[in-house]
């Protein structure tokens, strides 16, 4: 069923008329090209996809496009500037918090969610908010490490 | 300077890179100073021959008019780093910047042929000829400046990619005003002289990942994220096994359906449509019977069809007496080793997008071997190799998986039949059906030592895991190393594909080997350490397991109960590895924590410490997954665990604290990174798992079922 969906994309107002049936994922991909945000598994299993929508970690590709009426979603591509990252975007940098870079969207979406809840978590609370993400390269150390030099800059703010 | 074509006669057309004549290869490179790189001194290195071209090219580096190098290569970028390490060679030999170098990779039209990014082979096989080429267009440069200034070679000297003289700091040239209104073309003639390690400012220093920043963005284009006007997704009937047989098909439900294409052609049957959940939902529709023929083979009953199934051994080393070696052995080992199937399991499922544009074909794929996949291409759809592009694009892993190009195959054919562009994008489902997992494999080893210590005989028997990593480098008297099925793929053996999986053959060999050891050690109540000293004579080895152990705080004591400490060696692509780790066992579950890793490693020259330090990172971390659970479970051709949910990779929680050494030799050559720590992880984990519960675990992934298992006997 299409429908019309108003929304906030990386704080600009969009309006769009999708299938009802489809993903967020893909809607994000195909018809806004906004392909930071990459498909791992189809299921909700590895993280990949993960979206903030109203600030809160969301995995795409699991998710009906038009749940996202009316909230707010911020995608990689809405996160930092090149020549303004996000704090979480630079400790992912600083910390060679990444490999092949296709599991990095979804882990810097899914740690900036998380520290705006918890900006000052330990290294046991890291490990629990992050366990669902899955990245083959093995960077989990070093993601750990970001994250904890990020909630050290970011103090709880964005 | 009007030098042009200077030494042009190293060029022949065989050279140019393919797809170009080379008239458009040097309208391509337009102005500036190229230097082609050959790789004709190395020709074989473990098992694999490298393809010989002797007076061909394998890379070229371009100084442009604005101070820019260019480093052409056909090797791709897939997390393993060597973006960044390739442009840390280029830059230490022509002295330029590290941030001046752009790395131009895996486009088959503009890049030299290369045979694949596989086998650690970029670092220690590539590098040495880059760095020669580098080196060769510094003196280029320099006698350039020295026409230019009027000043002798011997009294000048380069700095970030400015040419000065000794006497006089102001008289200067930089290399972009060198090269300005020039176009020399050189092959690399007699090697010059690298530099000499100790004058190193950008080899062997710690280098951020030169990708990290559009990597972070989302920037960095995968296969995937390529678009193009009018592009459909084409979604693909599949098999339910790979031995099914199609015997009924209707397709009714998506003929003549509005925005929908059917395409069948023999047996590729497949539906377009521009939104790939919509192709998804028609595909389904289609209704398709298969005949599936009753199989006894699953995860169980594999290994003793895959002894069954032997062809003739192949000697890989033997040395003594078999015989004698067992008479003198005081104490007799017998034991058996298994590996299960191992999926790649790369974040980015293989993706490609084809186009057929004015009798070209354009591939951008997912792919660890562009050249290979042009071929390919070329070969099953009838066209000349040169109207085949394939286009280099960041590879969300490989791990040896993206060597095979299924989904490239089928985008090229799609576009071919339907005259569109073709994404085909593989669910994880489908890559869990088209992966070609690391082979499943049996080890038999009967080995020999005497009271005190010493190694007598062994007798090493390697069943289709493949010969790489099989010898030992122990100092036995005695012994025979056999490889039934020397490589990673057998025909028609097992019930669907396999291939190279990071470190390929080493893991399940270093398994077996690296486990027997210990056994032995046990039994004499010796400690693994002092017992593996006891038998090595290789030097490199020898001081390997010693920075181990120093870093460790190895001691030869007994754990507490419940927890456990292991060691393992083992040799790959040129490098020499010695891991140890503690790990703790909870008996009542089976479950296994592994808590710390220490790794040393021998790999000569490090180019990038800090990359070399990830790798390891990232072999260790990938390593406790097919140590612990990972696992394809099927029955004959049919895959079941094909998600996530079911097949078990590591989690954050896996994680232990890793703690790298890696021996400071800048005057050896640089060796492998991206593989040789991978192969220690099972024997290690084995290891103390046996120190920490006092059972032996034969069987990879020694999951909690299996420790329970073991403990119960």
């Amino acid at each position: 069923m299409e429908k019309k969906v108003r929304f906030t994309l990386n704080n600009q107002p969009r309006e769009l008329t999708i299938d009802t049936e489809r993903t967020l994922l893909w809607v994000l991909r195909d018809d806004l090209t906004l392909t930071g945000t990459k498909y791992g598994c189809g299921m909700g299993h590895c993280g990949s996809c993960t979206v903030l929508i109203n600030n809160k970690p969301v995995r795409s590709c699991v998710v009906a496009a038009d749940f996202v009426e009316g909230k707010k979603v911020i995608t990689i591509e809405g996160l930092g500037t090149k020549d303004n990252l996000h704090p979480v975007q630079k400790a992912f940098v600083e910390n060679d918090a990444l490999q092949c870079g296709y599991c990095t969207p979804g882990m810097i979406l899914t740690t900036t969610g998380f520290l705006l809840e918890n900006p000052e978590p330990t290294r046991s609370e890291i490990i629990d908010a992050m366990e669902e993400n899955l990245c083959r390269c093995g960077t989990y150390t070093r993601i750990i490490d970001a994250i904890q030099s990020a909630s050290k800059e970011m103090k709880g703010g964005i | 300077m009007k030098n042009l074509f200077k030494n042009y006669s190293g060029l022949s057309d065989r050279n140019i890179p393919s797809g170009m004549s080379r008239r458009s290869f040097l309208r391509h490179f337009g102005g500036g100073v190229v230097i082609a790189v050959a790789l004709a001194d190395f020709n074989t290195l473990e098992g694999a021959v490298l393809q010989q071209y002797p007076d061909d090219f394998n890379a070229y580096l371009r100084i442009g008019e604005d101070g820019r190098v260019s480093c052409y290569t056909g090797k791709i970028e897939m997390g393993q780093g060597v973006i960044t390490s390739l442009a840390q060679m280029t830059a230490e030999e022509l002295d330029v910047p590290l941030a001046s170098v752009d790395m131009v990779m895996g486009d088959t039209d503009l890049c030299p042929y290369d045979r694949g990014t596989w086998g650690s082979q970029t670092t220690r096989i590539f590098g040495p000829a880059l760095r020669s080429a580098a080196a060769e267009a510094r003196t280029v440069l320099v006698q350039m400046a020295s026409e230019q200034l009027k000043i002798p070679v011997d009294k000048l000297y380069v700095l970030d990619g400015t040419v000065y003289s000794t006497d006089k700091k102001s008289v200067k040239i930089s290399y972009g005003q060198l090269t300005k209104g020039t176009k020399i073309v050189k092959s690399l003639g007699e090697k010059p002289k690298l530099k000499d390690p100790k004058d190193f400012k950008i080899i062997g220093k710690p280098m951020l990942k030169t990708d990290a920043v559009e990597k972070v963005m989302g920037k960095a284009l995968f296969a995937g994220d390529m678009r193009l006007p009018g592009m459909v997704y084409a979604k693909i009937l599949r098999p339910p096994s790979h031995a099914a047989k199609l015997k009924t098909l209707d397709v009714s439900a998506v003929e003549n359906v509005k925005d929908v294409e059917l395409i069948q052609d023999g047996d590729l049957i497949a539906v377009l449509h521009k939104d790939q959940e919509a192709a998804e939902k028609y595909l389904a529709m289609i209704k398709a019977g298969y005949d599936v023929p009753p199989t006894e083979l699953n995860e169980k009953t594999i290994f003793d069809h895959l002894v069954k199934s032997a062809p003739e051994g192949t000697l890989v080393k033997e040395g003594g007496n078999l015989n004698d070696g067992k008479k003198e052995s005081e104490f007799l080992f017998e034991e058996k080793y298994l590996d299960g199937y191992v999926a790649h399991a790369a974040m980015e499922p293989h993706t490609a997008l084809a186009v057929m544009e004015n009798g070209r074909m354009k591939v951008w794929a997912s792919t660890q071997n562009p050249f290979g996949l042009k071929d390919s291409i070329a070969g099953s759809l009838n066209l000349a190799p040169e109207k085949v592009q394939i286009l280099q694009v960041f590879l969300g892993g490989g791990f040896g998986g993206k060597s095979s190009n299924g989904q490239a195959l089928e985008a090229a054919r799609l576009a071919q039949l339907s005259g569109k562009p073709i994404m085909v994008a593989w669910t994880r489902r489908e890559e869990f059906f088209y992966d070609t997992f690391r082979p499943a494999a049996v080890m038999k080893i009967n080995s020999g030592c005497k009271q005190d210590g010493k190694i007598t005989y062994w007798d090493y028997g390697v069943y289709f895991a493949g010969q790489r990593g099989s010898e030992h480098f122990y100092n036995i008297p005695n012994h025979k190393t056999i490889a039934y099925n020397a490589g990673w793929t057998a025909g028609g053996v097992h019930p669907f594909g396999t291939g190279a999986w990071r470190a390929p053959s080493n893991n399940s060999n270093t398994f077996a080997r690296e486990s027997q050891i210990s056994i032995m050690a046990a039994k004499l109540g010796m400690d693994p350490v002092e017992f593996r000293l006891k038998n090595l004579t290789d030097e490199r080895m020898i001081r390997t397991l010693k920075a181990a152990a120093e870093k460790f705080g190895w001691k030869p004591t007994k754990s507490p109960d419940g927890k456990g400490r292991g060691v393992a060696c083992g040799i790959d692509a040129g490098s020499y590895v010695a891991i140890m780790a503690e790990v703790k066992v909870e008996k009542t579950t089976g479950e296994v924590q592994v808590e710390r890793v220490v790794v040393a490693q021998d790999m000569g020259l490090v180019i990038n410490p800090q990359g070399a330090t990830i790798q390891v990172e990232s072999c260790v971390t990938m390593g406790l997954g097919y140590a612990l659970t990972e696992d394809i479970q099927f029955t004959g051709g049919e895959i079941h665990n094909r998600n996530f949910d079911s097949y078990e990779i590591p989690r954050f929680s896996w994680t232990p604290k890793i703690e790298t050494v890696l021996l400071d030799l800048p005057n050896e050559p640089a060796q492998g990174g991206g593989e040789p720590s991978i192969i220690c992880m099972g024997a290690v984990v084995a290891n103390a798992i046996s120190d920490a519960i006092g059972v032996r675990l034969y069987q990879m992934p020694m999951n909690p079922e299996r420790i329970l298992e073991a403990l119960k006997s």
